[in-house]
């Protein structure tokens, strides 16, 4: 496929990296799914910018970055509002934008949220591996050489199939805008191992508070809050750990593992986070606060199916 | 073949066997796994055997969870059960001691051996994968002959170079990535257990596999990490 150069690197930003929906199907080879922590944002700006789904995409995290724009392109900014904006004007999210070639697109001060994604028409170019065009920084593996974005990186993006039509700009619902607050509900299915967990333990994870703590990455975010027990009277053994899966180590005090999390570990888990919330956290920072509701797995179905039959609807009118 | 299976999430089925470390529920593990892969559920998306679990990832758009749970007791594994796999055995060449093994001579003084018998000892074990998992390709080992189980490193090592061989516990294992690390480091193996561009392939073992561990020269062991394609198997080091 052919590529352009469109986007140089000024300055780099806290953590930005290329991320798709993920390197899935080889986890039983010990290899990291990553792909966007927030699935619902990354996909939208997609959508937005006229790409499939999956296209890989910029996930700016916190501080964002400042590029030089190359050539004339299409794109679309999603998630947490970090102020951006074009040579100094600012600019919409949720939006398909046309950048002009010679202007800088840069961020500010964070208004919401902690990610933002930045699709580009036609997708960046970074090479498939294992499926995926992912970064997964701690095998070096995927996206820009295998690292977040530094100074003087030359982003290229593929040959876009879209169309422009003039005096026409694409926006998404407000309704369909995530609001992204410091407290934070998040909605559970119980287990695999809530059994193994004292009844006292199970009470407080569900009544209490936990604060989001500042050791908190795309591999996992520590929660501050009620330490938790188990009845297991010897140590739980290694199996597989699902995406947003809540495992509880020894001191007692959880671990929700995302993205970038290690495909098994030897830790019970009290619970798992539903698909439809885990863009929640995805967007929480340190300092937020986290409640747990746990919900029936038939419901947490139900919320799926809805949201997907948004994107399916969205996609549709995308052709 | 005794299990049950339980929700993980919203996208995931649990299948547990007895909680232990054993070859044969391991073997169990690894059987239903397959049996599920030939079963081709429509809506499972991706299996992945450990010790004495499978977990199903599933898409809840195609299959509910308690469907799902159904079709998995249907399974008729016996069918399989009843032909033992070959086992897979892989020669993993490693150069033991001095620079590529720093805690060789610590382990040989723990256990009041010499180098050349924890090496012997070492060397002398098949050991099964029983899965794969934590970081890419990186084996857990069963077997480790007691004679040498040693602590880990008081404090973890900040870098552990790729190919490293260690010892924890009662664990012998193999480092696919330069990470941190607390085993204990008695060699560095050349050969690559984690290939990221090699799609079809990216890890050199599987699930069920086993490992045997071949003590090379240091010729042989910058011979091997030149050669393009060096071949591990057959032992002809």
């Amino acid at each position: 496929m052919k590529s352009m150069a469109v986007l140089e690197v000024l300055k780099p930003g806290m953590l930005t990296t290329i991320q798709d929906l993920g390197r899935s199907g080889y986890q039983q080879f010990g290899i990291v799914v990553s792909g966007a922590m927030d699935k619902y944002a990354m996909r939208m700006a997609n959508l937005l910018a006229g790409n499939d789904e999956n296209a890989a995409v910029l996930e700016i995290t916190l501080t964002g970055p400042t590029f030089s724009i190359l050539e004339d392109c299409k794109i679309a900014i999603t998630g947490a509002d970090l102020s951006p904006s074009v040579n100094g004007k600012p600019i919409p999210l949720w939006t398909e934008m046309d950048l002009k070639k010679g202007t800088v697109l840069e961020f500010g001060p964070i208004i919401d949220g902690c990610r933002t994604y930045l699709a580009i028409a036609g997708g960046f170019d970074a090479p498939l591996l294992m499926g995926s065009r992912s970064t997964y920084l701690r095998a070096n593996i995927g996206g820009y050489e295998g690292r977040k974005l530094q100074k003087g990186d030359v982003l290229h993006a593929y040959n876009s199939q879209h169309e422009t039509r003039k005096g026409y700009r694409k926006s998404l619902h407000s309704e369909l805008i995530p609001k992204y607050a410091n407290e934070i509900t998040l909605r559970i299915i119980k287990g695999p191992q809530w059994d193994a967990f004292t009844e006292d333990s199970q009470k407080k994870f569900l009544a209490s508070t936990y604060e989001v703590s500042a050791h908190s990455d795309r591999m996992g975010y520590r929660l501050q809050g009620e330490r938790l027990e188990t009845n297991l009277t010897q140590e739980q053994i290694t199996d597989p750990i699902p995406n947003g899966a809540i495992q509880i180590p020894n001191n007692g005090e959880p671990i929700l593992l995302l993205a970038d999390r290690q495909t098994t570990g030897g830790y019970p888990k009290i619970g798992v986070v539903v698909t439809v919330d885990l863009f929640k956290i995805a967007q929480g920072k340190p300092g937020d606060l986290v409640f747990f509701e746990a919900i029936d797995i038939e419901e947490s179905h139900r919320l799926l199916a809805e949201q997907e039959s948004v994107f399916k609807l969205l996609s549709v009118s995308n052709r | 073949m005794q299990f049950d299976c339980r929700p993980a999430g919203d996208c995931a089925v649990l299948v547990s066997f007895e909680q232990k470390i054993s070859e044969d529920i391991n073997e169990n593990v690894i059987r239903l796994a397959e049996c599920i892969h030939q079963a081709g559920i429509h809506g499972v998306e991706e299996l992945v055997p450990a010790f004495a679990t499978v977990m199903i990832y599933y898409n809840p758009l195609h299959i509910t969870c308690s469907e799902l749970i159904k079709r998995i007791h249907l399974i008729d594994v016996s069918s399989v059960s009843q032909k033992k796999k070959k086992m897979v055995v892989h020669d993993i060449p490693v150069l033991y001691g001095g620079d590529a093994g720093p805690d060789l001579a610590f382990i040989a003084e723990y256990h009041h051996l010499i180098e050349q018998e924890v090496i012997r000892i070492h060397t002398e074990e098949i050991y099964r994968v029983y899965m794969i998992g934590f970081v890419p390709g990186f084996p857990y080992l069963g077997g480790l002959d007691s004679r040498i189980h040693t602590p880990r490193l008081e404090s973890p090592r900040l870098q552990t170079p790729a190919g490293s061989v260690g010892i924890a516990g009662q664990q012998t294992g193999i480092y696919p990535l330069t990470t941190p690390g607390g085993w204990r480091i008695i060699g560095r193996t050349p050969a690559p257990l984690f290939k990221p561009e090699e799609t079809e392939r990216p890890v050199l073992i599987s699930p069920g596999d086993a490992i045997r561990f071949i003590p090379i020269t240091e010729e042989r062991y910058s011979e091997l990490m030149h050669e393009d394609t060096p071949q591990y198997k057959g032992g002809s080091y």
